[in-house]
């Protein structure tokens, strides 16, 4: 059986996702080093989500597949580059998300944005898909691409604390 | 001397190089000094335009200039790091620092005091200049091997231009058939 973080790699290389730009997770930190150790892939780490947006956002004007990989609490500090410059020009990008704050967090500072994550996205109009098993994280990681670049904009696919 | 005076002197040295410009008059006055499909201009998101350019810095090997200002750059401190920790053989990065916010009725940036070179290199660029003491066309033809961080000292105040007349697809699908 496929475990969680193994899961979701093989979504990203099945999409072919091969830019990321991340601000890390004790959750994804797994996911992390793979994605630092493939050759096929640019991996950027980031001061902020927001500036990683925007690496990520002239990555796709010279043709990459992009993704960003954060934490929930990130979402604050994004969601500028999600209207003024992802919709407003129309650009895809994966948002692999892990989603703290939820049912078994054990640290207070995390629920409140936990809270309003999802309630976040739809204001924003964005897709925000829950990943409950590994076999669902693999097809829905690696359908994502696909689908964003059909949608014009971007979708975020959220893995909370019982994911892991 | 002011931006647009500063932009239209850095234009006369452009030619092959992919050009990202600053939110408000500095892209509308890059617009209007020398359009073309190789400019994407940065509509929205304040801070951006030098993350923009990183990325697209690291994903083809055409030059990218980034035409940023003061205030911009003081929004998104963070960028001049990560920019700084790559290796880049096709970056520069050009402050307009005229101290003040231009787009927004010129209030005064904290760069009237805070230096924005020395901030530079502070993050870790080992090519940092001051545009006056260089000659542009030069630099923009060596070959580096890390990126290049320009401070250009201008004074606060906007041309009388109009706006961008093209949609944020234009400009987009235009930008991205010129790579």
């Amino acid at each position: 059986m496929l475990n969680s973080t193994e899961a979701i790699y093989q979504g990203i290389k099945s999409a072919g996702i091969d830019f990321i730009v991340s601000v890390p997770c004790i959750n994804l930190k797994e996911l992390l080093i793979k994605i630092d150790k493939d050759e096929e892939i640019i991996h950027i780490p980031v001061t902020r989500e927001e500036e990683g947006l925007g690496i990520c956002a002239g990555a796709y004007l010279a043709g990459k597949k992009i993704a960003i990989l954060m934490q929930n609490s990130g979402l604050g500090n994004s969601i500028n580059a999600l209207t003024s410059l992802y919709e407003l020009y129309s650009f895809p990008l994966v948002m692999i998300i892990s989603h703290r704050g939820t049912e078994g967090e054990p640290i207070i500072g995390q629920v409140p944005m936990g809270n309003v994550t999802s309630d976040l996205f739809s204001i924003l109009n964005i897709s925000c898909k829950q990943i409950k098993t590994p076999d669902e994280a693999k097809e829905i990681v690696g359908n994502s691409w696909n689908l964003s670049t059909e949608l014009k904009k971007p979708i975020a696919i959220l893995a909370d604390i019982n994911y892991w | 001397m002011k931006r647009y005076d500063a932009i239209n002197e850095i234009s006369k040295y452009i030619s092959d190089e992919l050009v990202i410009a600053n939110i408000g008059f500095p892209s509308r006055e890059l617009y209007e000094i020398k359009d073309r499909n190789k400019n994407f201009y940065m509509l929205g998101s304040m801070g951006l335009a030098s993350s923009i350019g990183l990325g697209l810095a690291l994903s083809q090997d055409k030059k990218v200039i980034v035409l940023d200002g003061d205030g911009s750059i003081l929004m998104n401190l963070g960028s001049l790091v990560t920019i700084a920790n790559q290796q880049l053989k096709n970056f520069i990065l050009i402050a307009l620092d005229n101290g003040a916010y231009g787009s927004t009725g010129n209030q005064e940036t904290y760069c009237k005091k805070t230096n924005l070179l020395e901030i530079a290199k502070s993050t870790g660029f080992k090519n940092v200049y001051n545009y006056n003491d260089i000659d542009f066309k030069t630099i923009l033809s060596q070959n580096i091997e890390e990126p290049i961080f320009i401070h250009y000292k201008i004074k606060p105040g906007n041309a009388d231009v109009g706006i961008i007349d093209l949609s944020p697809e234009e400009i987009k699908s235009r930008f991205m058939k010129s790579i």
